[in-house]
C-alpha cells in the first residue's frame, strides 16, 4: 500500500507506488481521456463550423445523460435552460479538454517512472484534478452518498462493487493527501 | 480549525446594486471538505478561516453563496470551479 503524496526535504513531491497500483492509475487515466474526450460523431463533422471549434463554442451541447458526465459537467443555470445552454455551448469544450490535459499529464508521469514518481509543481495540480475527476466517476457509479460509506465498505467479496470501492477508497487516501501538500499553512 | 465568526461581512448597499449575481456551491457527497476548502483558498484567495466557513456551509446547509458580482464575473467563476470538479450554479440575487 502506497504511503500517498509526500513532500521531500527540498520541496518536491513524490509519490511511491507498487506495480499493481500503477497499472490501475494507468487504466484509469487511459479510461478518463476516453471518458471526457469532446463527443463528435463522423456523420456530424462535416457541419461543425471549424472556426467554432477552434474557438471552444460547441454547436450543440446538452447536459449529458451519463450521471458521471452530467456530474463533471453541470448545467451552470439551475432555472433557465436557455441561460444554462448558452454556458454549456461556450465552456464545455474547454472544460472537457482540461480534464483531458489532466489525465494526459498523469498518463505520461506514470510511463516515465518507475515505483517513484517525482512530480513537478504543475504535474501535481494535474494529479489533483485528475484524482477528483476519477472519484467523481466511480463515486457516482457506486451511488456514494454521506450515509453509505461504510456500508459500501463491507461489502463481501463477491459484489461487483467491492474492488471498485477499493478503488474509490484508495484515490480518496492519495487524493487527500496531495490537497494536505496544498494547502497554505495559515 | 479556527473558530471563525459566524457572520461573513455585508456588502455596502451601493455595492449590492452593483454585485446582483452570486455564485452557488453545491454539497455532493463525493468531493473532499479538504479538497473544497483548497479550492476556496486558491481560487477566491480566501482565508483559511473563511474556506472552512463556506466548506462546512456546503457541507452542512446543502449550499453556500461563494461569490457575488456581475454576471460576466459569476460564469467565470462557475466555469473555473467546474473545472475543478465542483457542483456550482449562478444565479440572480433575489
Amino acid at each position: 500500500m502506497s504511503t500517498g503524496f509526500q513532500r521531500t526535504v527540498t520541496g518536491r513531491i513524490v509519490l511511491r507506488i507498487d506495480d499493481m497500483e500503477k497499472t490501475v492509475l494507468v487504466s484509469l487515466a487511459e479510461q478518463m481521456i476516453a471518458f471526457v474526450a469532446p463527443t463528435e460523431s463522423a456523420e456530424s463533422a462535416e457541419s461543425i463550423d471549424p472556426l467554432a471549434v477552434i474557438v471552444g463554442i460547441d454547436e450543440i451541447a446538452e447536459t449529458p445523460s451519463d450521471p458521471a458526465l452530467a456530474r463533471m459537467f453541470p448545467a451552470a443555470y439551475r432555472d433557465d435552460d436557455e441561460a444554462a445552454g448558452d454556458f454549456r455551448r461556450f465552456t464545455e469544450r474547454d472544460l472537457r479538454a482540461g480534464k483531458v490535459a489532466n489525465a494526459s499529464s498523469v498518463a505520461s508521469c506514470l510511463e516515465g517512472s518507475g515505483s517513484k514518481l517525482v512530480l513537478t509543481a504543475d504535474e501535481a495540480l494535474c494529479w489533483l484534478g485528475f484524482l477528483n475527476d476519477a472519484r467523481i466517476a466511480i463515486g457516482i457509479r457506486l451511488e456514494v452518498t454521506e450515509e453509505n460509506h461504510d456500508e459500501l465498505a463491507e461489502l463481501p467479496e463477491g459484489d461487483p462493487r467491492a474492488g471498485l470501492f477499493d478503488v474509490y477508497d484508495w484515490l480518496t487516501f492519495l487524493q487527500d493527501s496531495l490537497v494536505k501538500l496544498h494547502l497554505p499553512a495559515d | 480549525m479556527s473558530i471563525a465568526p459566524t457572520e461573513v461581512a455585508q456588502p455596502l448597499l451601493s455595492e449590492e446594486v452593483d454585485r446582483p449575481w452570486i455564485t452557488i456551491v453545491w454539497n455532493d457527497p463525493i468531493n473532499l471538505m479538504s479538497y473544497v476548502t483548497y479550492v476556496f483558498m486558491t481560487y477566491f484567495k480566501y482565508d483559511r478561516a473563511k474556506a472552512e466557513l463556506l466548506m462546512l456551509d456546503v457541507h452542512e446547509r446543502g449550499k453556500a453563496v461563494v461569490s457575488n458580482g456581475t454576471r460576466e464575473e459569476m460564469e467565470r467563476d462557475v466555469t473555473a470551479l467546474h473545472a475543478y470538479g465542483l457542483w456550482a450554479t449562478l444565479q440572480k440575487d433575489d
